[in-house]
C-alpha cells in the first residue's frame, strides 16, 4: 500500500485498527518529500526529527486506546503559521531566522489531537501573490507540470498534496490563496467564513480578509480538519462565538432540490474554453443528482479586484509596519541612526511585491488620498457584500469557476503585477463579503491540467457547500487522479 | 491619475522603505498603472453607502482582566537582532 497517497479518514482507520503505525506513515511521507521536493520545492523547512518523535508519541497514544481523527496523521503548514521552536519565515528574508515562541491556535488544536508536523510550506512572501513565485526561498513548481506555477499564495500547501508529500495541509486565504492553488493542483481547498477559524499566531497580511483553511485530497478530509480548527478563540477577538456544527455529519450525498445560482458575471465571453467545459460538466453532474440551477447576478463583480487591492494593501501597510529591525527579524547593519536603520532593514528584508503593496497601501491611506481610495473601496465593499446577500435570497449556494484559466507558466505574469492581480477575479469577492467558498477538482483541461470548481455559501454556511461538494465528488473521479512524478 | 517620482519618494519615506533608483522608476510606472485601474471604482455612485471595515458584525470583545501565563522576557527577546540585559538595543535615536 502506498501510504503517502491516502486520505486522513483512510489512514485513521488503518491507525485505529493497528494496521499501520504513525511512524511508518510519517517515514513514508518524509521519503516522499526527499524523493520529490528537489523538483517541486514545496517545503521551506522539513522537520524530520521532530516529526518522527511526534509520530512515536502518537503511536503510544494510540496503543493506550486514544485515537482521535488526527492522531498520528502527518500534516504540513504554510510557513505563515507560528510553530513553537520551529523556524517560521513567511517566505521572507525578513524572517529567515525567526524561531516562533508559541503555536498558532489552528495548529495547537491539531497538535493536541496528536497530529504530526512534517514541516513548513512555501508561499508567496507574506501571502502576497498568486503564483508562489514571490518567495525568498525560490518558486514552488506545480507537480502536474513543473514548468507551471502551483498558484498562490498557499502554493506549497497545494503542491505538497498533489506531490503526495503530506496527507493534508493548512493554508490561508485573503483573496483566493487557498482556493486558487487548490484549483491549479487538483486538490480540495476550503476558505471558511471570516471569523470561523482563529487567526491567532497567523502572520497578518490583511486582517479584515485573512482566514485559515484546509487543503486536502477530498471533501471528507476538509470537513475533518475544519471540525478541529473551527471555533471561538479568546486570543482572537475576531473569531466568532458561534457553535461549531458537526461538519462530518453534513457530508450527505444529497443535493435534491438544492438551488444553485450561476452568477452571470462569472460566465463571461472569453472564459478559457477548458474552464467553461469543466463548469458545464459539473452543472450536468449536479443537475442529474437533482439540483436546480438558476441564473443570478452579482453586478459589482467587475469592481472587486480594484476594491481588494486598495483594502488589502492598506491593511498590509499597517500590519507590516512591525518589521522594523528592533524586536525580531532582520536588521540592516552599518546604518546611522534609528530611522535609517529601519529604512535599510525593510529595503533588504522585503521582496519587490511586498514593497509594491506597502507603497500602494501607504499611498491609499495617506493624507489627501484616504477618502478617494481607501474609503471609496470600503463603500464598494458594501455593494459587493450586498450583491451576495441579494443572491442568497433566492439560492442556497453559488457555483463558479475558481480561476479564469488552468495553472499558468512560471514567469508568464511576473513582469505585470496587474495581470497577476486579475487572476484572482473569481475568488476575491468571497473574501470581501466575508463568506465561505470551497474549491474542488472538476474535469481537467484538454492537456491534463487540473481545473477547480468553486461552491460559495452563505456566512457560516460551510455545511451546505460541503454537502454539495461531497455529492459532486461521489459522481466523479477527478480527485483520485494523481500527478505523475 | 499618474504618480510622479517625487510622490513615490514621499510615500517611501512614510512607509520607511529605502528604495533604489531602479525601484523608484519601476514603482512609478507600475503604481500609475495600478492607480488608473483602481480608479474604475469612481464609475460607481457610493453616496450614502456605509463603508464596510469588517465583513462580520462583531461587538467589542471583552475578557476578564486576569493574569494569564505569557511567554516571558527571555522568549520575547530571543529573536531580537540586538539586546542588552532585558532590553532591545537600537541605534541612537537623538543626535
Amino acid at each position: 500500500m502506498e501510504l503517502h497517497t491516502l486520505t486522513i479518514h483512510h489512514l485513521h482507520q488503518l491507525l485505529k485498527n493497528r494496521q499501520v503505525t504513525s511512524r511508518e506513515v510519517t517515514t513514508a511521507m518524509l521519503n516522499r518529500i526527499e524523493f520529490s521536493d528537489p523538483r517541486i520545492n514545496a517545503f521551506i523547512t522539513v522537520a524530520a526529527d521532530q516529526a518522527l518523535a511526534a509520530a512515536a508519541a502518537a503511536d503510544q497514544r494510540i496503543a493506550s486506546g486514544d485515537c482521535q481523527p488526527l492522531t498520528g496523521i502527518p500534516l504540513a503548514l504554510k510557513d505563515i503559521f507560528l510553530t513553537e521552536g520551529l523556524r517560521t519565515t513567511c517566505a521572507s528574508r525578513m524572517l529567515a531566522d525567526f524561531i516562533a515562541p508559541y503555536d498558532a491556535t489552528a495548529w495547537a488544536r491539531l497538535k493536541s489531537q496528536g497530529a504530526v508536523l512534517l514541516g513548513k510550506l512555501n508561499q508567496d512572501e507574506f501571502a502576497m501573490g498568486s503564483s508562489c513565485e514571490n518567495s525568498a526561498f525560490g518558486p514552488t513548481r506545480n507537480p502536474w507540470d513543473i514548468e507551471r506555477t502551483p498558484g498562490g499564495s498557499s502554493g506549497g500547501s497545494a503542491a505538497a498534496i498533489a506531490a503526495q508529500q503530506a496527507t493534508a495541509t493548512l493554508g490561508t486565504d485573503t483573496g483566493g490563496s487557498i482556493r486558487q492553488p487548490a484549483s491549479h493542483c487538483g486538490c480540495v481547498g476550503l476558505k471558511p467564513t471570516y471569523g470561523r477559524v482563529s487567526r491567532y499566531g497567523v502572520i497578518a497580511y490583511a486582517s479584515s480578509l485573512d482566514q485559515v483553511g484546509p487543503v486536502t485530497r477530498d471533501v471528507t478530509d476538509a470537513a475533518l480538519l475544519l471540525q478541529v480548527i473551527a471555533g471561538h478563540d479568546p486570543k482572537d477577538s475576531t473569531s466568532v462565538a458561534m457553535p461549531v456544527p458537526d461538519y462530518v455529519a453534513s457530508l450527505k450525498n444529497d443535493v435534491k432540490g438544492m438551488k444553485i445560482g450561476l452568477p452571470k458575471e462569472y460566465f463571461i465571453a472569453g472564459l478559457d474554453p477548458d474552464v467553461q467545459r469543466a463548469m458545464d460538466d459539473a452543472i450536468a453532474h449536479l443537475k442529474a443528482q437533482g439540483a436546480e440551477f438558476v441564473e443570478v447576478s452579482l453586478p459589482h463583480t467587475t469592481y472587486a479586484v480594484a476594491c481588494y487591492y486598495l483594502i488589502a494593501t492598506a491593511e498590509a501597510s499597517s500590519n507590516l509596519a512591525r518589521y522594523e529591525g528592533v524586536r525580531f527579524g532582520h536588521r540592516a547593519t552599518g546604518s546611522q541612526g534609528l530611522i535609517e536603520m529601519m529604512m535599510q532593514t525593510r529595503a533588504e528584508g522585503f521582496g519587490a511585491e511586498v514593497k509594491r503593496r506597502i507603497m500602494l497601501g501607504t499611498y491609499a491611506l495617506s493624507s489627501g488620498y484616504y477618502d478617494a481610495y481607501y474609503l471609496k473601496a470600503q463603500k464598494v465593499r458594501t455593494l459587493i457584500q450586498r450583491d451576495f446577500t441579494e443572491a442568497f435570497k433566492s439560492v442556497d449556494i453559488l457555483l463558479t469557476p475558481v480561476a479564469p484559466t488552468p495553472a499558468f507558466k512560471i514567469g508568464e505574469k511576473a513582469a505585470d503585477p496587474l495581470q497577476m492581480y486579475l487572476s484572482d477575479i473569481f475568488t476575491i469577492p468571497v473574501n470581501l463579503a466575508g463568506i465561505c467558498g470551497i474549491s474542488l477538482p472538476a474535469q481537467p483541461s484538454s492537456n491534463g491540467l487540473p481545473i477547480g470548481l468553486q461552491l460559495i455559501g452563505r456566512p457560516f454556511g460551510e455545511e451546505t457547500i460541503l454537502r454539495a461538494a461531497y455529492s459532486f465528488e461521489q459522481t466523479t473521479d477527478w480527485h483520485r487522479t494523481k500527478a505523475a512524478l | 491619475m499618474s504618480i510622479t517620482q517625487p510622490e513615490i519618494e514621499h510615500v517611501a519615506r512614510l512607509a520607511r522603505l529605502a528604495l533604489s533608483d531602479t525601484e523608484k522608476e519601476l514603482f512609478t510606472g507600475q503604481m500609475s498603472a495600478i492607480l488608473r485601474y483602481v480608479e474604475t471604482l469612481n464609475e460607481l455612485d457610493t453616496d450614502g453607502i456605509i463603508p464596510t471595515a469588517h465583513a462580520v458584525p462583531v461587538e467589542n470583545s471583552f475578557r476578564p482582566d486576569a493574569v494569564q501565563p505569557s511567554i516571558g522576557t527571555d522568549q520575547a527577546l530571543r529573536n531580537a537582532p540586538d539586546r542588552v540585559e532585558t532590553f532591545f538595543r537600537v541605534p541612537p535615536v537623538i543626535e
